[in-house]
């Protein structure tokens, strides 16, 4: 057999390719307890479950938000909470027409003998887990891979682990009904140019396709989350058409049209840069037969969380923050986006945390 | 580095992209001489330099036909060879706007311990030969990888080696101003299903582009040359619209949008299969990132050579056999051929049992 193509086979194709509808993007909202707790924090929020749930409720709850989004990603505990009215999230999602998607991935741990470099865990009854999640309402999944550019970084033994590690993921998603977002981020970190960070990234991304080839993983029902081809954070910034560029280039170079959607991740980049990043790439003339767009956490939440600061009188606010920013990125997908968004408080602040983890 | 950017990545993607032109394909006239030996005595003539150089200049003097060619794969020989008045063939293609290629591998050799598998050579001195081929006019290679489906075929061993044969061999010719042709063959023999072809297949290509990618090969400035999907030879035979779909299906799983243009070799099929399944895949609606052309021999000439049978007198008949197929597989290209195109010569099955070159 080439191609999974068991009970979920069409119902794979149809969610991928929904999630990757021109104007809809990915709100990553599956921060893990441990670094919910860290946004909280930083707005003085004590890090209790009423609070995560309040924070997710804002989101979900925006009126008029849901339209920009095809999917959202859920941390485990997200899955099974409720409005304050009593109403499951997922439920709220569906009936705005997003595909809840859950995070599977037991975090990165180290690769002994190399230089810091890790791979990712839970793979372990991923299958039991993927079923009960699709019970829940989880349509698709996300599991995180994580490499860095150094010197001798990263390793073939760091490309080959993480590869093998999602493609084993994936197919596992696709055998329990949920569409797997691949996602092997290279860390911004360092201060390599964008042509380093391009020459990596196409050797991973031919690493992955050849490993999901080998696992027999549905092209066609998958999607990719990577980084977008930039300098290294210690390096001089370029344009977003340079960006935009160096990154479509590499995914023309890796990743076959049987993909339907690539959606990226925004690092540690401003909400503003990964908006601009995002319009330049749907702006650009060229082969793209996957559609190019968004799965951004703190790229989305960032001034939301700000105008929020756990107060019920900023709710609204909040929202209307929230709101710009999925608009915004909406239309970056389209390449319309004319940078009126950029006007909210914090949207400029970058991200970037150095050796970033979840 | 990822991918090389030698003094000629500008001229290689300008040349790829030239040779993927829509509406125009390549003649593959390169047998070598044991192999052309066998379609002149197919019409009992012999296998004589004049008669090599006769019929390449048959070929290459059908000034309407060249419109419909980007490209003509060259054996070493043709590459020096002239018109009887004189003139390089390379000059009559390139006043023509058709790019002389160049076949560089020297053929199979059996892989041990495999069922019959092979691996492909030609590396020795290949950078200095490609140097010698550009200097001649040359501006394309071409180099066949075979791979057979069986039980246990193709094995781990035989698409690794040739895999890697290929993407050795491509990267060398970018070094040297040639764009090359990547044909990793999977031969129709067998009883094997269209769905066992689409696997096998899209195991090959995986691991083809998998290779090009480890040894910096430049995609834009390189062309593909598959089998298309089909049944095996012992299988019944399916729809061209079915062919179409496991075909730009297994080429979609596997086959990045860099690479410009897709140009498929015909196998055992006749010449009007070959061209009714190429026109399927261009009026198949879904998404195709790179131009689907032809890159035939037999599906080519066949049935201009059985017109020519070794007689001057025949040429002008022979010549107009050849722009007939030639403008049946330009109109493929473009999912606008209507049929008609088929003799009885152009209907019969080229295909030969565990074919050699």
């Amino acid at each position: 057999m080439s191609a999974y193509c068991g009970q979920f086979h069409d119902e794979l194709i149809a969610n991928a390719t929904y999630i990757g509808t021109p104007g809809k993007g990915i709100l990553a909202a599956d921060e893990s307890t441990g670094t919910i707790g860290k946004r909280l924090a930083s707005i003085n929020v004590e890090n209790v479950e009423e609070n995560r749930r309040g924070l997710r409720e804002l989101l979900f709850c925006t009126p008029g938000a849901l339209q920009y989004l095809s999917g959202v990603i859920l941390f485990e505990e997200t899955l099974y909470q409720k409005t304050a009215d009593g109403k499951l999230f997922v439920e709220v999602l569906k009936e705005g027409g997003v595909l809840p998607g859950i995070k599977v991935d037991k975090g990165t741990i180290e690769l002994a003998g190399t230089n810091g470099e890790t791979t990712t865990q839970g793979h372990d009854d991923l299958g039991k887990r993927c079923k009960k999640y699709y019970e829940a309402g989880a349509r698709f999944a996300k599991w995180r891979a994580v490499l860095k550019i150094s010197a001798n970084e990263p390793s073939q033994l760091s490309i080959d682990a993480n590869a093998n590690g999602l493609a084993r993921y994936a197919i596992i998603c696709q055998e329990n009904g949920l569409v797997p977002i691949v996602e092997p981020e290279i860390l911004v970190d360092g201060p390599h140019d964008i042509a380093k960070c391009a020459e990596v990234t196409e050797r991973v991304l031919a690493a992955c396709y050849k490993a999901l080839n080998d696992h027999h993983v549905l092209l066609e029902g998958s999607l990719l989350k990577p980084n977008m081809v930039t300098p290294g954070s210690e390096s001089k910034k370029v344009s977003p058409q340079v960006v935009a560029e160096h990154t479509v280039r590499a995914l023309q170079r890796t990743v076959p049209a049987a993909v339907p959607a690539i959606v990226f991740l925004s690092g540690g980049q401003s909400e503003e840069e990964a908006t601009l990043n995002l319009n330049a790439m749907n702006k650009l003339q060229g082969k793209k037969p996957w559609s190019l767009s968004f799965s951004f956490g703190r790229a989305l939440q960032q001034s939301t969380l700000k105008a929020w600061a756990g107060k019920e009188e900023n709710v609204e606010k909040a929202r209307t923050a929230f709101l710009a920013r999925c608009k915004a990125n909406s239309e970056a997908t389209l390449g319309t986006y004319k940078g009126d968004a950029a006007r909210g408080e914090g949207v400029s602040e970058s991200l970037h945390v150095k050796d970033y983890k979840y | 580095m990822s991918a090389f950017v030698g003094k000629y990545a500008d001229e290689l993607i300008q040349t790829a992209k030239y040779i993927a032109t829509p509406g125009k394909g390549i003649l593959a006239a390169d047998e070598s001489t044991g192999t052309i030996g066998k379609r002149l005595s197919s019409i009992n003539v012999e296998n004589t330099e004049p008669n090599r150089q006769a019929l390449r200049e048959l070929l290459f003097t059908t000034f309407d036909a060249l419109p419909y060619l980007s490209g003509v794969i060259l054996f070493e020989e043709t590459l020096y060879q002239k018109t009887s008045a004189g003139k390089p063939f390379v000059d009559v293609l390139a006043d023509n706007k058709v790019i002389p290629g160049i076949k560089v591998d020297k053929g199979i050799v059996d892989l041990a311990g495999t069922n019959g598998e092979t691996t492909t050579q030609g590396f020795d001195s290949l950078g200095a030969r490609c140097q010698q081929y550009y200097k001649a006019g040359a501006r394309f290679a071409k180099w066949r990888a075979v791979l057979k489906i069986g039980p246990t075929e193709p094995s781990e061993l035989a698409i690794q080696q040739n895999a890697q044969g290929l993407a050795r061999y491509a990267i060398i010719c970018q070094e040297n101003g040639l764009v090359p042709i990547v044909e990793p063959e999977i031969l129709t023999d067998g009883d094997h299903d269209i769905k066992k072809c689409a696997a096998v297949t899209e195991t090959v290509l995986a691991a083809v582009y998998k290779a090009l990618n480890d040894h910096h090969v430049l995609l834009e400035g390189t062309l593909l040359k598959p089998n298309m999907v089909t049944p095996g030879s012992d299988s019944p035979k399916v729809a061209p619209a079915v062919v179409a779909e496991y075909t730009v299906g297994a080429l979609r799983r596997t086959v990045p949008p860099a690479v410009p243009g897709i140009v498929f070799l015909s196998g055992g099929q006749s010449e009007e299969e070959a061209t009714l399944n190429l026109n399927a895949m261009n009026k198949l609606g879904v998404l195709k990132p790179w131009t689907l052309s032809f890159s035939f021999g037999r599906a080519l000439q066949q049935s201009t050579i059985k017109k020519w049978s070794g007689k001057k007198e025949n040429v002008p008949s022979a010549q107009a056999g050849f722009l007939t197929r030639c403008k049946a597989n330009s109109e493929a290209t473009l999912g606008k051929y209507a049929g008609g195109a088929a003799d009885a010569a152009a209907s019969e099955s080229l295909y030969v049992k565990d074919y050699k070159y």
